[in-house]
């Protein structure tokens, strides 16, 4: 075993018998999570014909709930995410309690959160690990979100509204009607699943045709109205500007400034005259405009990744280790 | 037929979508176009799973240098798959209580889908795009250099803006008094002019040129000049 190994190896057990210990022999313990449990029980008071299920609060007094049978009733807890703060002040019997699953999910998200940190140090098998995940559990996220959201709705739901409505949406209004137009998007997606297959790949060329074909219509229409047109006529403001009748200064200066920055701007973007003589020099001036915007995005860019890395140091430091409490959520412990 | 019809597919489909904007009477058919166009954008995202599965599938079969990795991708990316489209651990809809849980939120809080999705998901995604600030201030550390006035005012830029939006920042001008004449040079007011004269103008330019370039790409395509797209062999 190498040095560098050896102290690694050292480093993180020491870690690790300090979690132990903050997690096992203090008071509150660490990444505790709480959850608000409610439980919701219906039962069924419509006949064999038409169900009309209602809550058990509000079945009538003279209806004689334990005379309805077991299949006609539903019951489950429903789940709100609550904390230490208010585990520890609620009421005797209260419904808040310890939720194992969800602890287990803090847990989870900090070891991942510094499985990919460690990847500043230098690439290794935990940061692969956390890397594999990410790349199969994304996919079938997308997957699953396009699915139920996407597919279920607009196509089977168009093309088989009652079996849609029995099975997934019940809220599937009863005048929803049969759409067999939708077989198109069916056979030119079944058409795109061809790809996986090894031969027959101009097959998928159809419907690639027309997702690229739509796509170029809309964005042309979309580009033209609410790019091209709309920051033209957001460039066309008064440069004499006046505030209560008098002279405002700075108001018209902006506006100065921005019209010629745009217009010189759109002249290095212009490439059919040379960039020599009256023309380069407002060229120049144009891509001075554009390298203080890329400067603008640049410093953006780099606040928004140091705001996320700072989200995720406050979850290590709060959720997980409970270390700090900006919120007040653990009453400051 | 496997050249011609994709081509006259992707005209229909384009000038249908140019169409619907302009006559009232056709908005249905951009509208059915527009959806059918998410229909597959979803289908889309079913092809990169299969073909996600297929890679690493593959990769084991091989025993291709990290193939273990591929397990542990197939392994996540079916159970996330199958929690997700069994609507495992979910409860009923409380509006459709007799419908059992299909009839209930695929992504309902509680539900073993939630879980997976913010035990391991948003904080890896969270985490990977948050190490982007280390490569991408090491990246501008290393590549930054004011030898030109272009380089000096990109640099001075984000300077300004990385301080302006900062406490810090606000600190270091916090002398010059908010409502007396000079209140333009308080580092944050400087940011916000940049921002709001400076930045816009140059935005601007790059929407205008970008809306121009999108437009005539598009127009190359629907009119058939550019047929890229189809690729170069017959297969």
């Amino acid at each position: 075993m190498s040095r560098e190994t050896t102290i690694w190896l050292i480093v993180f057990l020491i870690g690790a018998v300090m979690l132990f210990g903050r997690a096992m022999f203090t008071e509150h313990g660490m990444a505790r999570m709480y959850v608000e449990e409610s439980p919701r029980e219906f039962v069924d008071l419509g006949d064999e014909d038409k169900s009309d299920w209602v809550s058990m609060d509000e079945v009538p007094e003279d209806v004689e709930v334990s005379a309805i049978p077991a299949d006609r009733r539903v019951s489950w807890t429903s789940q709100k995410t609550s904390n230490y703060g208010e585990f520890v002040q609620q009421p005797a019997g209260g419904n808040i309690q310890f939720s194992l699953a969800r602890s287990i999910g803090v847990w989870l998200a900090a070891l991942f959160t510094l499985f990919v940190l460690s990847f500043l140090i230098k690439d290794n098998p935990l940061y692969k690990v956390a890397e594999s995940v990410f790349v199969g559990i994304s996919a079938a996220y997308w997957m699953v979100v396009a699915f139920w959201d996407q597919i279920v709705p607009n196509l089977i739901g168009k093309l088989s509204p009652t079996f849609v409505r029995n099975w997934a949406m019940p809220g599937l209004g009863e005048d929803a009607r049969q759409e067999l137009i939708y077989l198109i998007p069916l056979v030119l997606g079944m058409m795109l699943l061809w790809r996986l297959s090894p031969k027959g790949g101009w097959i998928s060329r159809w419907p690639m045709a027309f997702f690229i074909g739509t796509f170029c219509g809309l964005r042309l229409i979309r580009f033209l109205q609410a790019d091209f047109l709309t920051q033209i006529r957001n460039s066309i403001d008064p440069l004499y500007v006046t505030e209560g009748g008098v002279f405002d200064v700075w108001a018209s200066l902006a506006n100065i400034i921005l019209l010629i920055g745009v217009l010189s701007c759109l002249v290095y973007f212009f490439f059919s005259f040379e960039h020599k003589g009256i023309v380069g020099r407002i060229a120049k001036l144009g891509i001075w405009f554009l390298m203080i915007t890329f400067g603008a995005g640049f410093g953006y860019t780099v606040m928004g990744r140091i705001a996320l890395l700072a989200i995720r140091l406050e979850f290590l430091f709060d959720d997980w280790l409970w270390l700090i409490d900006p919120t007040d959520k653990r009453l400051g412990i | 037929m496997k050249r011609n019809v994709p081509l006259l597919l992707a005209i229909i489909a384009g000038f249908v979508m140019i169409v619907a904007f302009f006559i009232p009477y056709t908005v249905s058919w951009g509208e059915d176009v527009s959806i059918w166009f998410d229909i597959l954008a979803s289908i889309a995202f079913i092809l990169g799973g299969g073909n996600l599965l297929k890679v690493h599938l593959k990769k084991v079969s091989d025993q291709a240098k990290g193939w273990g990795y591929s397990i542990i991708t197939i392994i996540s990316f079916l159970a996330m798959l199958i929690i997700g489209l069994g609507k495992l651990g979910v409860n009923p809809n409380p509006q459709f209580p007799g419908h059992g849980h299909w009839a209930g939120q695929y992504n309902e809080i509680g539900s073993p889908f939630y879980w997976l999705f913010e035990s391991v998901f948003k904080p890896l995604q969270a985490t990977i795009f948050a190490m982007l600030a280390f490569y991408v201030a090491s990246a501008a550390f290393r590549a930054f250099r004011a030898k030109n006035m272009e380089a000096i005012l990109l640099l001075a830029t984000a300077f300004f803006i990385l301080l302006g939006r900062t406490a810090a920042g606000v600190f270091l001008t916090d002398f010059i008094p908010e409502e007396s004449g000079y209140s333009g040079l308080r580092l944050e007011n400087i940011t916000v002019f940049i921002m709001d004269v400076f930045n816009t103008a140059g935005h601007r330019a790059i929407m205008i040129g970008v809306a121009l370039g999108t437009a005539s790409v598009s127009l190359k395509i629907l009119l058939g000049v550019d047929r890229s797209y189809l690729g170069s062999g017959e297969g």
